[in-house]
């Protein structure tokens, strides 16, 4: 998110992050949790699995918010994202700002 | 939670099921988390034998969120489905789930519930199960506004035999039995179970998994007949014989041609082919249920004794 | 007595299908769903008075197919459930009750059989479902089936249909007609701790561990209720114990001729008959439902003619005494088979007799019960 001012109440929000978890084999590279990721974390891979389907693999998985909608929509129960727990500050919340959409 | 970190792609989740390991790409890591809606699924049997891009999946995906969002006791479900593509959805939800004969999951759900109406029971079936064969036990359990949620999941195609037109196909697509382009009219499914009594009637789109999850909770959660319509793709049959792609290009379809129209008069929300699909929560609405009417009498019966 | 019990014990003048109502209530039944079918309406209207009564529940389904399906519901749903109907609804009923075969859902149907086929006659007898009782839906499977010929017989018999059905688990058909349907005559219903009623049979076992289609020594699984938290799947496709689908060849050969075996293998525990005169005799009748009514005056005017005659009364058609009829075919010199139809259980007694006795095949298209002279002719020639 980008600021023209910072909020006051910057250090109360944090934008969530989430980590992508991917079972292969059940994968039938469909195509929607690439189509409708929100922040694009995700495109189809090169590389397929054992029925020759080529599963989704994570661009830049810094931008994503932890939303679920590849978990939800993923007809196949293939995707999931976890949320990720912070171990540093708000601080690093500030810098992180900057970057990403 | 531990971080998994690797070079490129993404961890590798345990496979809840007995099925082959993923292939190991980084150093062991202790069992990774396995997917959240793997509880409600039956492990054993998945992948599933839904095509890729088939948006039923999605919809499960959806139900499954919103058995767990209704705050209503897992066990008290019952998951009733009939014969077809969406039929097979009661085999893989791990709850207490029967997979009955063609057409006929709504009176057996209408038994089961009046037997124990404890019981939470959602049929979940396809549009030529529930509304071909099917749609005289449609009507009347609307009609008698039966306590039960119908799930309906429409693909305008009879998807597990092959392709053939059911009465929901739009006019003018083409199946194996309307080779030439169906000629006939379809039905307008919320129009006619709105008019059959229903309390509560819904229709969304694969593509609209927040609000189809929500009407799902809605529904359960509703006194009386809930219907809820799910326009789904079927890729192998219904969109290539029109040669509209594959089912990611008909969410893409969905995506640019639906609109939401809550409280929609039902009779204009007729599906032609290719055109505008109105989505939305149509119907909802109080109104005493067949087993409140039951009991009503009874007990008058009982103080006139 | 206050109607609101179950049990009306006492002394009673009531129609058979009345009798067939008043036995389901005193077995427990707590569901029935039916729709109006002649000679059969008056199960499902005495239903309908008599459920409101005991807290039960009756619903009148959009039709038979319907009311089929919503017993096999019900079932699972944790009641004893019911539905009766004639000729035409039986004809509809038949997919679900493949289905009720396949799932093993005990639960009970009625046929009040009447002249067919198709609509035919609504109001008259007829006894022509009595192959389609056995064979009508499609695929293998073990079929019981009584035969009431008295309105004492419709209740006692629709309580044993009850208690067969949690036995074996499986739907059990109580194949009445039309006459002994709407004839009234005296029904003695005794008290309540007088009936023996069977329970279902619920598994022992946590969830986790119970599989709905494993059977124990007898053939026949443990059953639950939705609801119980077995999480479990039932499904009319050929499945393996869990109750997954396994459509595949061994599972198949595997698990449904076991859907028979529970009937063969306990049929000396199943079948019942009524026999009178075959120490010595020449001739049988083998003969059920209302015509055994007319036999019995068949055959005692035989006796004050000379002949050797017994009666052989079926009150399980199916599965039917297969040995009894084989070892009296070994020694008699012919079978006499009354029946309001143009051949049906002639054929068993035939197919056991093998050829060791003669079979006289006594029809009769349907509408009205036999002349005893006619029985008595045919009697009378098998003797010859």
């Amino acid at each position: 998110m980008r600021f023209w001012r910072t909020p006051l109440d910057q250090d109360r929000f944090h934008t969530p992050r989430g980590r992508i978890h991917l079972i292969v084999e059940r994968c039938k590279g469909c195509g929607f949790c690439v189509e409708y990721c929100p922040r694009d974390v995700l495109r189809l891979s090169e590389r397929f699995n054992k029925k020759g389907y080529h599963y989704p693999e994570a661009v830049c998985e810094d931008a994503c918010v932890d939303c679920n909608l590849c978990e939800v929509i993923c007809p196949e129960f293939a995707i999931f994202s976890e949320a990720v727990t912070e171990e540093s500050g708000p601080a690093s919340d500030a810098t992180r700002q900057g970057g990403g959409r | 939670m531990k971080k998994q970190e690797q070079a490129a792609g993404i961890p590798q989740a345990a496979e809840a099921s007995a099925g082959p390991a993923a292939p190991a790409t980084t150093a062991p890591a202790p069992a990774a988390p396995q997917h959240p809606k793997d509880r409600l699924l039956r492990g054993d049997r998945l992948p599933h034998i839904w095509c890729p891009t088939c948006g039923i999946g999605t919809c499960v995906s959806s139900f499954v969120e919103a058995i767990e969002a209704s705050g209503i006791a897992e066990e008290r479900f019952a998951i009733v489905s009939g014969i077809g593509c969406t039929g097979r959805v009661a085999g893989y939800i791990k709850l207490d789930s029967f997979h009955t004969t063609h057409g006929r999951a709504i009176p057996f759900a209408t038994g089961l519930h009046l037997a124990n109406p404890e019981l939470k029971v959602v049929v979940f079936s396809g549009d030529g199960d529930l509304v071909a064969i099917g749609g005289n036990h449609l009507i009347h359990a609307a009609r008698r506004n039966i306590d039960i949620t119908v799930i309906c999941v429409n693909n305008f195609i009879y998807g597990m035999t092959g392709g053939q037109c059911a009465p929901t196909t739009p006019y003018g697509a083409r199946t194996t039995t309307s080779p030439h382009g169906n000629c006939e009219y379809p039905f307008n499914v919320p129009h006619l179970v709105a008019s059959c009594g229903a309390v509560y009637v819904a229709r969304w789109t694969a593509l609209h998994v927040r609000r189809m999850k929500q009407a799902m909770v809605e529904a359960v959660q509703k006194r009386g007949f809930s219907f809820v319509e799910v326009i789904a793709p079927c890729s192998t049959l219904y969109a290539r014989k029109n040669r509209l792609g594959t089912g990611y290009d008909l969410m893409k379809f969905y995506h640019d041609n639906c609109e939401v129209r809550h409280g929609a008069d039902t009779s204009t929300v007729d599906i032609g082919f290719q055109e505008r699909i109105v989505v939305g929560k149509f119907v909802d609405l109080e109104k005493p249920t067949f087993l409140d009417r039951l009991n009503e009498h009874r007990e008058r019966r009982a103080r006139k004794d | 007595m206050s109607k609101n019990e179950a049990v009306l014990t006492g002394e009673h003048f009531m129609n058979g299908d009345v009798a067939v109502a008043e036995g389901a209530l005193a077995a427990g039944c707590t569901f029935f769903a039916g729709y109006p079918i002649t000679p059969a309406t008056e199960v499902a209207e005495r239903m309908a008075e008599r459920m409101a009564e005991v807290g039960g529940i009756y619903i009148q389904m959009e039709d038979e197919i319907a009311s089929m399906g919503a017993i096999l519901g019900a079932a699972w749903g944790g009641r004893k459930s019911m539905t009766a109907t004639s000729g035409p609804g039986f004809s509809l009923m038949m997919e679900n009750l493949g289905l009720g075969m396949m799932t093993e859902t005990p639960c009970v149907l009625v046929n009040v059989q009447r002249g067919g086929p198709s609509t035919g006659l609504p109001t008259l007898v007829g006894q022509q479902d009595m192959m389609q009782a056995r064979w009508g839906s499609h695929g293998d499977y073990g079929v019981i089936a009584l035969c009431p010929n008295s309105p004492q017989e419709c209740f006692d018999l629709t309580i044993d249909a009850f208690n067969l059905s949690e036995t074996y688990r499986l739907p059990v058909l109580v194949m009445s007609d039309e006459v002994v349907g709407h004839m009234t005559e005296k029904v003695v219903i005794p008290p309540a701790e007088r009936i023996q009623l069977v329970p279902r049979r619920h598994t022992p076992l946590p969830p986790g561990e119970y599989r709905p289609f494993e059977p124990r020594e007898d053939l026949v699984p443990d059953m639950v209720a939705a609801g119980e938290n077995y999480r479990l799947h039932v499904t009319g496709l050929t499945h393996d114990e869990r109750g997954y689908p396994a459509v595949t060849a061994p599972v198949q050969q595997r698990t449904v001729p076991r859907l028979l075996e529970k009937i063969r293998a306990n049929a000396e525990r199943i079948v019942r008959f009524e026999a009178d005169g075959l120490e010595d005799a020449q001739v049988v009748v083998v003969c059920y439902g209302i015509t055994s009514r007319v036999a019995r005056l068949a055959v005692d005017l035989a006796r004050g003619r000379g002949v050797r005659v017994g009666i052989f009364r079926l009150i399980t058609a199916w599965p039917f005494p297969e040995r009894a009829i084989g070892e009296l075919s070994a020694r008699v010199r012919g079978f006499v088979v009354p029946e309001i139809n143009l051949g049906q259980m002639v054929h068993e007694v035939e197919r056991c007799a093998a050829g060791r006795a003669r079979t006289l095949h006594v029809g009769n298209a349907g509408g009205s019960v036999h002349e005893p002279e006619t029985i008595l002719a045919a009697i009378e020639e098998a003797a010859r």
